[in-house]
């Protein structure tokens, strides 16, 4: 198997193991600070660790960038069991960073999970992982043997009170799963589909109606090098926002795609894509047309925006976001109308089906696409496509309207928004004639201004 | 077309007492199921629905939602070629219509030897190694026609039976929790807070309050 690797200006926090051939082993974990943090966990009372990992402002790496000690803290008093579901679904297009940690480091994130379950009071974890993913599966119930018996999971760990079994659930292919309600749902052996809400976190009501924590398979994997070097140790990688590091997939059209855990705030788009530790340029010599900043549901970004900095509240202002650290580079030969398609097509095939707006909504978008990519559109179709987007995202704005309970069906709407604005000319040469616009796109990174980094 | 064999169904039972609720076991079943028989049929739903509680109707409800599940007899070797935006933008399409033509099936279709199912694919997380594929779960990156036929020839010859097993089989290794290290599965209706909270658990209760 080829070797996604990384190279690191930053002295790493998640990704110290994806060099090792046997950094998925106990004994090479242990050999490297492994469960120095859970141990560091359990010399101190629960409520110190989530105060610890609360002054860490750890934001959640899985996309909506929420703070996990804030997470934590939504679940109501008095009601017990809570349990812990950790999301290991990620299935975003662009989106690889999840899988790698699991296949190369599964007891870094069993011992996130762990930390997590001591500090809030978790009597049972799951580890939801992607049901494609046999090698990750494999790695993780090898590892989650190994650590019951060393004692670092299951009855009274480590010889302490703290008892919580760690259970190996799987899916089998929805990537609408990645929304925690989804996730809840299809862990309790129903169909993938999200909740109605509010409750807005699963914290209040969440797996068999109890207070659940649901946290990404990135955002554990911080709690290890969290509770052995200190809140401020962390505090001091990245921005005032954004602390500590991110992993990011670049790939597309690059030198050298690959998976980069840098920090944020301090490196640049510019940075991730051209510099030779990182993508290493437009592949070709070639110049850049557009990329996407975040996974396939973010607003596209283009040169003007390369100097941004990674930092999502930055990012956000030009409209778009960090999301699922998955970078997509398309340089200048990209047929702009097909990779819209390619996009739209995703969520198309993945809306669960339950609100309207998405359901109908991202199915016509697709096909109206598909017919003006096989020659058979007309002009009105680019308006009709907007104005299907304007239905199920009122305004076409940032951060997105939702008319549909979950984002999925908004997520359709950023790569038609993008691509429509910026390559309107591609659209008409395909559709043979002018294309009008009346919708109105108020979304900052669908405008053709210049944006400074702030 | 079969209920789950005997050594199977001791597993799902091992499977089954790790959930505080039994549906819960429902998706793992359905892959023990089609690790059996390669697919999901009709016996061995309805032995899943005896075996979690519920009907065979809310098995397949459930099991019809996810791709993964089939109804129907597939290759052995089930091919899935990525072709979202990453694996698009590098040549993913050329190398489906190349395996289209290579193995004489459309996206879909199956072998008549039965040996290989084709089909195109979502993203699998494999994006900075485009153009992937997957074969039964099985990742091979940057995937080259050259590639593709040398993969296609060592299936058939046997030459891959460590790397990938028939369709059907997910992990090979089972993750076993053994009794004596078990903490046990927390029921819902416990309602008993964590005995290691000791006194803070009352702390806890001192947490923010609802949603926001």
């Amino acid at each position: 198997m080829t070797v996604s690797d990384t190279s690191p200006p930053v002295a790493p926090i998640i990704s110290s193991r994806f060099g090792l051939d046997d950094g998925h082993t106990l004994a090479r974990y242990e050999a490297t600070g492994g469960y120095q943090g859970l141990r560091a966990a359990l010399r101190r009372p629960a409520a110190q660790v989530v105060e610890e990992v609360k002054a860490a402002s750890l934001l959640g790496r899985g996309g909506a960038g929420f703070p996990a000690g804030v997470k934590w803290g939504f679940c109501p008093p008095s009601v017990w069991p809570r349990y812990l579901v950790v999301n290991g679904d990620e299935s975003e297009p662009g989106t690889y960073k999840d899988r790698i940690l699991m296949e190369r480091d599964p007891h870094q994130l069993i011992e996130g999970a762990l930390i997590a379950c001591y500090a809030v009071g978790l009597s049972q974890a799951f580890l939801y992982v992607r049901g494609e993913m046999a090698l990750a599966q494999e790695r993780i119930a090898a590892a989650l043997d190994e650590a019951y018996a060393a004692s670092y999971a299951g009855r009274n760990i480590l010889g302490t009170d703290f008892s919580v079994d760690v259970v190996l659930h799987w899916g089998a292919g929805a990537y609408i799963v990645g929304e925690e309600t989804a996730l809840i749902e299809s862990l309790e052996g129903n169909r993938g589909m999200p909740r109605l809400k509010p409750p807005y976190f699963p914290a209040a009501i969440g797996l068999y109606g109890q207070p659940t924590i649901v946290n990404n398979v990135e955002t554990l994997s911080n709690l290890p090098w969290i509770l052995t070097n200190g809140a401020a140790a962390f505090g001091a990688l990245g921005d005032e926002t954004a602390r500590g590091t991110r992993l990011f997939a670049v790939s597309g059209h690059v030198n050298h795609p690959g998976v980069f855990e840098v920090e944020f705030g301090v490196t640049t788009y510019r940075d991730l894509i051209e510099s030779p530790d990182y993508g290493g340029g437009v592949r070709d010599g070639k110049a850049l047309k557009a990329f996407i900043p975040g996974g396939a549901s973010a607003p596209w970004f283009f040169e003007e925006h390369l100097d941004l900095p990674l930092e999502p509240g930055a990012v956000g202002r030009a409209g778009s976001m960090l999301g699922s650290g998955a970078v997509v580079v398309m340089d200048e030969d990209t047929d702009a109308v097909r990779a819209c398609h390619r996009v739209v097509r995703f969520f198309a095939r993945e809306s669960c089906g339950k609100c309207t707006p998405c359901r109908e909504g991202t199915a016509w978008l697709e096909k109206i696409l598909q017919r003006i990519i096989d020659g058979n559109g007309r002009p009105s179709d680019v308006g009709m496509l907007l104005d299907i987007a304007d239905n199920i995202s009122p305004q076409i704005t940032w951060p997105p309207r939702q008319t549909t309970i979950c984002p999925l069906g908004p997520s359709a709407v950023s790569p038609i928004a993008s691509a429509v604005v910026r390559f309107r000319e591609e659209f008409e040469t395909y559709v043979g004639g002018p294309v009008e616009i009346t919708t109105p796109i108020r979304g900052a990174a669908y405008q053709r201004l210049e944006v400074t980094a702030s | 077309m079969s209920r789950l064999t005997p050594e199977n169904e001791a597993i799902a039972r091992q499977i089954l007492r790790r959930y505080p609720v039994p549906k819960s076991a429902l998706i793992p079943l359905c892959h023990l199921a089609q690790e059996q028989d390669g697919y999901l049929a009709d016996d061995a739903m309805e032995h899943v629905a005896e075996l979690v509680g519920v009907t065979p109707a809310e098995v397949i409800g459930t099991a019809s939602f996810y791709e993964m599940f089939k109804r129907h007899e597939c290759g052995t070797y089930l091919v899935n070629i990525c072709t979202s935006i990453s694996c698009h933008l590098m040549g993913g399409d050329e190398l489906l219509h190349h395996a289209e033509e290579a193995l004489g099936v459309k996206a879909g279709g199956t072998t008549a030897d039965g040996t290989f199912t084709l089909d195109g694919y979502e993203c699998q997380a494999a994006c900075t190694e485009a153009p992937a594929l997957q074969v039964n779960y099985r990742y091979f990156h940057k995937v080259t026609p050259e590639r593709f036929g040398e993969i296609v020839d060592d299936l058939r010859a046997g030459r891959l039976a460590d790397t990938v097993p028939p369709h059907g089989t997910l992990a090979r290794s089972r993750q076993s929790i053994p009794d004596a290290r078990s903490a046990g599965a927390a029921h819902p209706t416990v309602g008993e807070a964590p005995v290691w909270l000791g006194d803070q658990a009352a702390l806890h209760d001192q947490a923010p309050g609802d949603e926001g």
